[in-house]
């Protein structure tokens, strides 16, 4: 055999035999989030300040989605949880990426 | 605009004597390939063998190939701005011209050069070192292949259609937007780096995969090879650092293409972000293509010296604190930009701190050589030469990161010589290493030592003479990316000692080119699978290892495994036995990776000139590839158990 997750998983050899729901549910809802930010964004629908927070909102929705729903977060193998050492090395390099972002633009405040 | 006369969009490049000597060459080079390919009905064997293939094996040289292809692109480009700035007020690129040139040398060797090399070396070695038969995912490595090499193409055809990308290899907004620089180079730049960096994400994703999950039975994380260690490094870093360059580079496009104001500042855009998005891609980006170089030097001085490696749990945590570490200092690209007094402070210490791993690595390799036996090959000869080198260039660049200093060598020839002696005493120093060590375990035979060693004397005297006199001429002013400068400025003779190192470089290349030319007929043959007397997997294998790697796959109990095994006398216990090989699972060929780049290549070029029904045409075919993927149940295969006893008995293993 080849020691591969995908031969583990059954990816590439056993067919899947249930109908993807999860998968279907995951794309229309992915849709729908995105098109609403698109909609907000292009309509003018809310004021800046408003939009940008639901805009943040429904993208922190869309990471939900995409964790649970098709990344498959919640299934695990023998050996270390290396989804959640992924996890949380993603969350620490996205705070640093974006406090540090904003640390930096407000240019020691003499600019904003 | 350039060089050139762009009828503003209007396509073929024309203009300029040497452009017209390229494009020549371009055709007469394609012309030649089809030829030979025709009459010797090679275009078969090309698609079923390399254009289709999942080997990670062949995917290796493939990327070793278009590796090598594109430094001699860009070293060109480099050997022309050397002639250029060899003497005072010449003409022999105008303004434009060098902006270009200065962009794509820049750019392909960082993108094109140093990332398919260490691509290269992650897909020769690592599942080799491991005990596995290829990666996680065999079909994805063949995407991520296809997308840096038409990624590589689209860069390389803007100098015949449309005009090379000029604003630097950083393309800063808001030079880089469409209100300073119209015109579809810009554009060529962004959506070839676009997509390549889909497949650096993809190649980054698959190998860390392979690494945690594909290791034979025993090998511990803390049993692994230390190149294997720094891919693992390095992957992490890909992983994080990649999407912070493709969300920047987006938004340039849409900026350019779909008029937004993300760089603008007259619609409240802030160009100042983009340069923070690029860097905070840039600077891990530095140590991903250095973290796989030390890797090799790991190896080779364990090898060559015939000694465990000094420290290895010293090794393997320094370079896990330098992935997270280099993630905090991307600033000090932009010291003199205004961050305040803070924010400097801040990244020049954390800038400084990196410097106490790297030290710590650099004092490993020198307690692992001492008392060594040490053997003066090919790639320890390329190792001991990196360590001078790297420790001049780590300390201009700790000079570097003091920011009130950085105020007087930013943007000057100190930086220019500071990252070459990085990228060519670290990066390209590491990958010749690599080229010569593994070059047998992948081609069969040795490469000459002889030439080997004259193209080394080359490269190394070159080099000095080429930057070292560039630390010189940054304290003098000059600055980066000028044309051309006055007499009388007192920098006309160290630029001209600099542009004679520049070509010895030229010729170290030429003869290693050539070095290999003659090892492909006269080389040493590689007959037992070990020329280096090696520690790890991989030289338990014949040379070139058969399709499947390893006909069972071997239990681990030791570091250095194969080494142990020697030691012991008991080499035989990795050799098959008859009845332990049964048929092995592999992935079948597929052309859809190959077709897949190529529908991302008519989609990149159309965007470039905005033609959205071939853009879209392009990104439907995508889609379309992906959907037949996923209906694909067929998609593997099993050897029968003759047909490996019948591999390994003509190998002689048996
Ligand atoms: C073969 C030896 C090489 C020579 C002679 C050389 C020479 C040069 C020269 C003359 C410049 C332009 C300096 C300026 O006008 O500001 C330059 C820029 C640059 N080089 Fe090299 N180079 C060499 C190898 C490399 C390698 C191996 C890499 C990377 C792996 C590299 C990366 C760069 C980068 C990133 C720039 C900056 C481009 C920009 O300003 O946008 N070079 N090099
Ligand atoms: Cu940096």
């Amino acid at each position: 055999m080849l020691n591969t997750p995908e031969s583990r998983s059954g990816m590439g050899h056993h067919h899947a035999e249930r109908f993807p729901w999860k998968g279907i549910i995951g794309y229309v809802l992915s849709i729908i989030l995105t098109g609403f930010s698109m909609w907000i964004g292009l309509t003018h629908a809310a004021q800046f300040g408003t939009a940008l927070f639901v805009i943040l909102g429904l993208a922190v929705l869309q990471i939900f989605v995409q964790m649970f729903l098709f990344m498959h977060v919640t299934e695990s193998d023998e050996g270390p949880p290396w989804q959640v050492l992924g996890l949380l090395a993603g969350l620490l390099f996205v705070a640093t990426i974006v406090g540090m972002s904003m640390w930096i633009m407000t240019f020691n405040g003499q600019a904003s | 605009m350039p060089i050139s006369h762009l009828s503003h969009w209007g396509l073929l490049v024309t203009g300029d004597p040497l452009l017209y000597g390229a494009d020549a060459s371009i055709i007469l080079a394609s012309v030649g390939i089809v030829f030979v390919l025709t009459y010797f009905k090679k275009w078969k064997w090309l698609w079923r063998e390399w254009l289709t293939t999942v080997d990670h094996k062949r995917i290796g040289i493939m990327y070793l190939i278009a590796a090598v292809l594109m430094l001699f692109r860009a070293g060109t480009d480099a050997l022309m701005m050397r002639t250029q700035l060899a003497l005072p007020n010449q003409h022999f690129l105008g303004p434009e011209h060098y902006d270009q040139i200065f962009t794509t040398h820049g750019t392909i060797m960082i993108f094109f050069m140093a990332m398919p090399f260490i691509f290269a070396l992650m897909n020769i070695a690592v599942p080799l070192q491991i005990g596995a038969r290829d990666v996680a995912f065999p079909y994805l490595n063949a995407i991520s292949f296809w997308l840096f090499f038409f990624g590589a193409m689209l860069l390389n055809l803007s100098f015949v259609i449309g005009g090379s990308p000029d604003a630097g290899w950083t393309s800063y907004a808001p030079l880089a937007g469409l209100h300073f620089d119209p015109g579809p180079g810009e554009n060529f730049y962004l959506l070839s780096l676009q997509i390549t960096g889909i497949g650096s994400i993809a190649t980054g994703i698959n190998f860390l995969a392979t690494i945690f999950k594909m290791r034979a039975p025993g090998m511990t994380l803390m049993k692994m090879p230390l190149f294997t260690w720094s891919i693992v490094a390095t992957n992490i870093l890909i992983i994080f650092a990649f999407p912070a360059l493709a969300v920047a580079l987006a938004l340039l496009l849409i900026d350019r293409i779909a008029g937004a104001h993300f760089f603008t500042i007259h619609a409240g855009g802030l160009p100042m972000m983009y340069i923070n998005m690029f860097w905070i891609w840039g600077h891990p980006e530095v140590y991903i293509v250095l973290l796989p170089a030390f890797g090799v030097f790991s190896e080779v001085v364990a090898t060559f010296s015939r000694k465990t490696i000094f420290g290895y749990k010293a090794m393997v945590s320094s370079m896990l604190v330098i992935s997270v570490v280099s993630y905090f200092v991307w600033a000090h690209h932009f010291f003199t930009m205004g961050g305040g007094v803070s924010v400097n402070s801040f990244f020049a210490v954390a800038s400084m701190l990196i410097g106490i791993p790297t030290g710590v690595k650099v004092f490993n390799w020198m307690f692992t050589m001492y008392r060594g036996r040490i053997r003066m090959k090919m790639p320890m000869l390329w190792t001991i030469a990196f360590i001078p080198c790297f420790v001049l260039g780590g300390a201009s660049g700790m000079m570097l990161a003091v920011a009130p200093v950085d105020y007087q060598f930013h943007n000057s020839y100190f930086l220019v010589a500071h990252f070459h002696e990085m990228l060519i005493g670290g990066v390209v120093f590491g990958m010749f290493a690599a080229l010569y060590y593994w070059w047998p375990k992948v081609f069969g035979f040795i490469l000459d030592e002889k030439w080997g060693r004259w193209a080394f004397w080359f490269w190394n005297i070159g080099f000095y003479v080429c930057f070292e006199p560039q630390y010189a001429l940054g304290l003098m002013g000059m600055q980066r990316r000028m044309y051309t400068y006055p007499s009388g400025m007192g920098w006309t003779a160290l630029n001209f000692i600099s542009t004679i190192g520049a070509f010895l470089m030229g010729i170290g290349f030429l003869v290693m080119a050539g070095g290999i030319v003659y090892s492909i007929f006269k080389g040493e043959r590689d007959l037992t699978g070990d020329p280096w007397d090696g520690r790890t997997l991989e030289w338990s294998l014949p040379s070139p290892a058969p399709h499947y790697n390893f006909a069972v796959i071997p239990t681990i109990t030791d570091r250095d495994q194969w080494w142990t095994l020697k030691e012991q006398g008991k080499q035989d216990t990795l050799r098959p036995r008859p009845e332990d090989i049964q048929p092995i699972h592999m992935p079948k060929n597929s052309a859809k990776p190959f077709l897949i780049g190529v529908a991302f290549f008519a989609a990149g070029f159309g965007f470039v000139f905005n033609w959205y029904v071939l853009a879209a045409a392009g990104l439907f075919c995508i889609v379309i590839l992906l959907l037949v993927r996923s209906f694909e149940y067929h998609s593997d295969y099993h050897i029968p158990v003759d047909e490996v006893v019948h591999t390994e008995t003509a190998l002689g293993r048996l």
